[in-house]
């Protein structure tokens, strides 16, 4: 493995990316009553993991390899395409490109010799996962290590955002995304292997609630969380 | 058990439309029967019980330009455990024209206990196309707990990606009962609507239904979980009178965020 710093600084939540201001639906789960103690909050992780974390981080780890392909940018135009299939959701359309903007705009200040310009120009910015991965390559990961990234990220966004909104006890936190790291490595090798596939092979893992959870909680007047 | 059928179905000069051809075998028989207007509505009659595991089964279904078909069946279709090991699966290809209609409303698939059925749904929707395509998935027979289901639906817009979904349930699918996923719902289900024809409708929520409009071109999905099979048909029911009376009231609050 190469670049264990770089791999750690991506995946930090101290990136400044913005990624600590989303709950990726765990607000709206909650005010549902749906996520109410550590054991849903449990529950809740394993089925991000294995739908949104899954799509996730195979778009990732595909934008990842796209990037050093010679064609490029018709990879990336076609997985944004597929990526806005796998999301039907507009609010959760929204979020990834706002999220992808923002992670765009720290990767070119930080890597200003890196090419970023072949992410199609798509109103709202590119979906999260592919600037993930054009980042991912700029700071020299390979696929399975971005998919890691985007499976790290699926479960630590919610669960720290979880200790904000039902108090729970940081210690506990950890302690479940402790015994959730082996659910989250087997996810991220699925997806980078996943990632091998042609963009409309890619996995599409939905999860209804996470739809519902989204349109709810982009209706409210009042949030903690931008999703 | 393996079986194939095929629907193919065209407009005549008239715009009636005819069934150039209609043949299945057991378990997958087709039956056409009275409809009014200029459609066709054909039945897909289960002629055995199942899907049980092992069997292989495939539908190919060809609206041609301007022809009008209506596809249901006449009973939820279980998925059974088979030999161990073994996987049902169910097939379906469709391709729709420019200015044909297909609607496609089968009754509920049931996830029998100790199943393991793939349903794969591959549909082409050529540009002027018209499709309303219903899911309907409960998760175990009364009291028990599913085996493993998967539903596949990849549907292409003229040429492009408009939505892909694969929606897993039972043992082998990590929080599927959570509340991430469908929260100990029994009952989950969508309506995909094509219309080229009705005015776009903002997202819009209400209890565990939504209407979300793809990005894809012109398309919305309503997606819902439900405590039954009755109550899920009477959301996503609702979902279908909404489209059908375009522009008229807002199923639910408008977004506002």
């Amino acid at each position: 493995m190469t670049a264990p710093t770089m791999l750690l600084l991506l995946a930090d939540g101290r990136f400044p990316a913005g990624a600590h201001a989303h709950s990726a639906g765990l607000e709206a789960a909650v005010a549902a009553g749906r996520v109410t103690d550590l054991a849903t909050l449990g529950e809740y992780l394993r089925g991000r993991l294995a739908t949104a974390g899954l799509v996730a981080a195979a778009f990732a780890a595909a934008a990842r390899r796209a990037a050093w392909s010679a064609r490029r940018p018709a990879t990336l135009v076609r997985l944004d395409a597929e990526l806005d299939a796998r999301t039907a959701s507009p609010a959760q359309r929204t979020v990834s490109r706002r999220q992808g903007r923002a992670l765009l705009r720290a990767g070119r200040e930080i890597w200003p010799t890196a090419a970023f310009d072949d992410l199609p120009a798509t109103p709202g910015g590119p979906h999260q996962p592919l600037a993930l991965g054009l980042v991912g390559a700029a700071a020299g990961l390979d696929p399975a290590q971005v998919a890691t990234v985007a499976a790290h990220s699926t479960v630590t966004g919610s669960a720290s955002a979880a200790v904000r909104l039902l108090g729970l006890d940081p210690y506990q936190v950890q302690a479940l995304l402790v015994r959730l790291a082996g659910a989250c490595d087997a996810t991220a090798a699925r997806a980078a292997r996943a990632a091998e596939q042609p963009p409309q092979r890619l996995p599409a893992a939905a999860a209804p609630l996470a739809d519902i959870h989204a349109e709810a909680h982009a209706t409210w007047e009042v949030r903690l969380f931008a999703s | 058990m393996r079986a194939t059928a095929r629907l193919v179905a065209r407009a005549d000069r008239h715009g009636r439309t005819a069934l150039a051809e209609l043949r299945g075998e057991s378990p997958l028989l087709l039956r056409q029967v009275a409809a009014t207007g200029g459609g066709v509505t054909v039945y897909v009659v289960g002629g055995a019980a199942g899907p049980l595991a092992g069997d292989e089964l495939r539908l190919d279904v060809e609206v041609g330009p301007g022809a009008v078909v209506r596809v249901q069946t006449v009973a939820a279709s279980i998925a059974l455990p088979g030999r161990p090991g073994a996987v049902s699966r169910m097939l379906v290809r469709v391709s729709v024209a420019a200015d044909a209609v297909l609607h496609w409303l089968p009754e509920q698939l049931v996830a029998a206990a100790g199943c393991a059925h793939v349903a794969d749904a591959q549909v082409d929707v050529a540009e002027g196309g018209t499709l309303h395509w219903r899911d309907e998935l409960i998760c175990g027979r009364h009291g028990e707990q599913p085996g493993h289901a998967e539903i596949n639906t990849w549907v292409d817009l003229a040429g492009r990606p408009l939505l892909r979904q694969s929606l897993s349930v039972g043992p082998d699918a990590p929080g599927w009962a959570g509340p991430a996923v469908l929260s100990g719902a029994p009952a989950t289900g969508s309506l995909l609507v094509v219309d080229p024809a009705r005015p776009a409708e903002p997202p819009a929520v209400r209890g565990t239904v939504a209407r979300l409009p793809l990005a894809g071109g012109p398309a919305t999905l309503w997606t819902a979980t439900a405590p039954d099979a009755h109550t899920l048909r009477t959301y996503l029911d609702g979902a279908n009178s909404s489209a059908a009376s375009a522009g008229g009231e807002v199923n639910g609050r408008v977004r506002v965020g």
